[in-house]
């Protein structure tokens, strides 16, 4: 990790109108306020209850979604609907039904203009990256959650983004595979140490991969509190047991915690 | 050697309904259940049927009905395609014209000939034209709600990686419309079958239509009841056609 500012992120703000059912409309505030810097090549992760905004702040990072107020640089200039410098991984891994899980690698290469025997080439040695080089030729309906995920990750990785955002990536898998993905996703960005915004509302997998956890308050959502995550590189499936992992486990789930009572009273309106 | 007798077992169970049927076709008649010179039994219609095609009779008419088919599914199909693309991908033009389309869905082809006539006489205009009407709107209709419930975390995800408009629509959107788009053609063609008789009943010289009505006239019974199943042989035949195509093209699909 360097001290090059890769993302900053300063009064950011996005509301949403909620209609109900007597047709009324009414203001939703997800993000005010919202400051976060990203470091170049730094793990940061976004943790926070459901609705907290923390996939609205990455939608809006990635340019699919606009901010109605504050501003936001990412390589100090603001943000562009097209960009080929970032890359998302999606939770429903939105990989293309109707291609083979070679031609998904080839879907960014493609759209760069890289020559075809390039973006072969390419995405083979990223499809052998996350291990599945035997499945080339299948289609994404034939292969597991897990599996499906990894492709998604070897897709965004094949076009090499600058800044690679992680909605939730994990959260449709099985319990085992998805602890499996996070050492893989471990093993990965050993690499090359993209850096990477990741969001979830898993305190584990928070601080099993992160640098820094933002911790994200809700209604208004903004970033409540930055943690370091001083586990020693590289990490391995172990530290989970470790006494410093379980120290800051407990005090992360903490501030959940009150962050959750606090919130009761808005419950009515979520 | 099992699997192979159980598909035997199903073969028989599937055509049980047709020889139910055929069996009934040929003794009603020969039992007298209904006037011998109205329907014969099956077996002499089939054999008028034979005697049709053997004798080359049935020739011009089966072709001049494929002919007809035939352009009014391209046209539909062309067309269907083009219109519904764009009103399935501009909302606004979806919400103007998604009434007037299902107003006109429901317009029979029987009830719009006798217009076409008006203005394009007993030409193959009119013909044509009444095919491309009936079969236009299953594929323009399945088009357009293709393209509206295309996923859109894959229009976001494609997006994401810096893609275009024009990237988006021919390599996400329209490909993930095919299946869609297929089924709406399979049911235009079924459509195209029963349009071709309401267009030769009336001014034709050939065609499967004109050969059932003109038989009729002509007190020719086993050559118009030859013409029916000559038709229902052709709605199948096209049926299974449009289905391998439909299989070929989105065999990625989950079965």
């Amino acid at each position: 990790m360097t001290d090059i500012i890769k993302v900053r992120a300063r009064s950011v703000s996005r509301k949403f109108q909620l209609k109900n059912r007597q047709g009324k409309s009414r203001p939703l505030v997800v993000l005010e306020d919202f400051d976060l810097d990203l470091k170049e090549g730094e793990f940061l992760t976004l943790l926070g209850p459901s609705g907290c905004g923390k996939s609205t702040f990455l939608n809006i990072l990635a340019g699919l979604d606009k901010a109605d107020g504050g501003e936001i640089l990412v390589d100090g200039n603001p943000i562009e609907e097209h960009s080929f410098d970032r890359g998302i991984v999606f939770q429903s891994y939105a990989l293309l039904p109707w291609r083979t899980i070679l031609k998904n690698l080839e879907v960014g290469l493609e759209i760069r203009g890289i020559s075809k025997e390039e973006r072969r080439d390419i995405a083979r040695k990223n499809l052998e990256r996350v291990g599945l080089a035997a499945y080339e030729n299948q289609y994404p309906h034939q292969l597991s959650g897990g599996m499906k995920q990894r492709v998604a990750i070897a897709r965004v990785l094949a076009y090499d983004p600058g800044l690679l955002l992680m909605d939730e990536p994990f959260a449709a898998l099985d319990a085992q595979t998805r602890e499996d993905m996070q050492i893989e996703l471990l093993r990965i960005w050993e690499a090359d140490k993209k850096t990477i915004l990741f969001v979830t509302h898993s305190i584990d997998e928070a601080i099993l991969l992160s640098d820094r956890v933002a911790f994200m308050s809700t209604q208004p959502g903004r970033i409540r509190e930055i943690i370091e995550i001083d586990l020693p590189r590289p990490r391995t499936e172990e530290i989970r047991n470790s006494v410093e992992f379980s120290r800051i486990r407990k005090n992360l789930w903490s501030m959940l915690q009150d962050e959750a009572l606090l919130n009761q009273s808005y419950g009515a309106f979520i | 050697m099992k699997t192979k007798n159980f598909d035997y077992k199903r073969i028989l169970i599937r055509i049980s309904g047709i020889i139910i049927f055929l069996v009934l076709w040929e003794i009603a008649p020969r039992l007298g259940w209904v006037d011998k010179v109205y329907l014969q039994p099956f077996s002499e219609d089939f054999l008028a049927l034979i005697e049709l095609v053997v004798s080359g009779k049935m020739l011009p008419h089966l072709l001049a009905s494929l002919q007809r088919i035939g352009l009014g599914l391209l046209l539909a199909t062309i067309i269907g395609i083009g219109l519904g693309l764009i009103v399935g991908y501009f909302q606004r033009i979806n919400e103007a014209l998604d009434l007037l389309f299902q107003l006109f869905r429901q317009v029979s082809a029987f009830a719009l000939f006798p217009v076409f006539i008006l203005f394009f006489g007993f030409s193959e205009v009119s013909k044509v034209g009444i095919i491309l009407w009936a079969s236009l709107w299953p594929v323009l209709l399945n088009t357009s709600s293709g393209v509206h419930d295309v996923d859109s975390v894959l229009i976001r995800s494609v997006k994401s990686m810096g893609a275009n408009k024009i990237y988006i629509f021919f390599r996400v959107i329209l490909p993930a419309t095919l299946p869609q788009i297929f089924t709406g053609i399979r049911l235009s063609g079924s459509y195209c079958v029963m349009a071709v008789v309401v267009a030769e009943m009336i001014g034709a010289k050939r065609g499967l239509g004109y050969l059932v009505f003109n038989s009729r006239e002509s007190f020719l019974y086993p050559n118009m009841y030859a013409g029916i199943i000559m038709l229902a042989i052709v709605g199948v035949v096209l049926n299974f056609i449009l289905v391998a195509v439909e299989k070929k093209f989105t065999s990625w699909k989950i079965a």
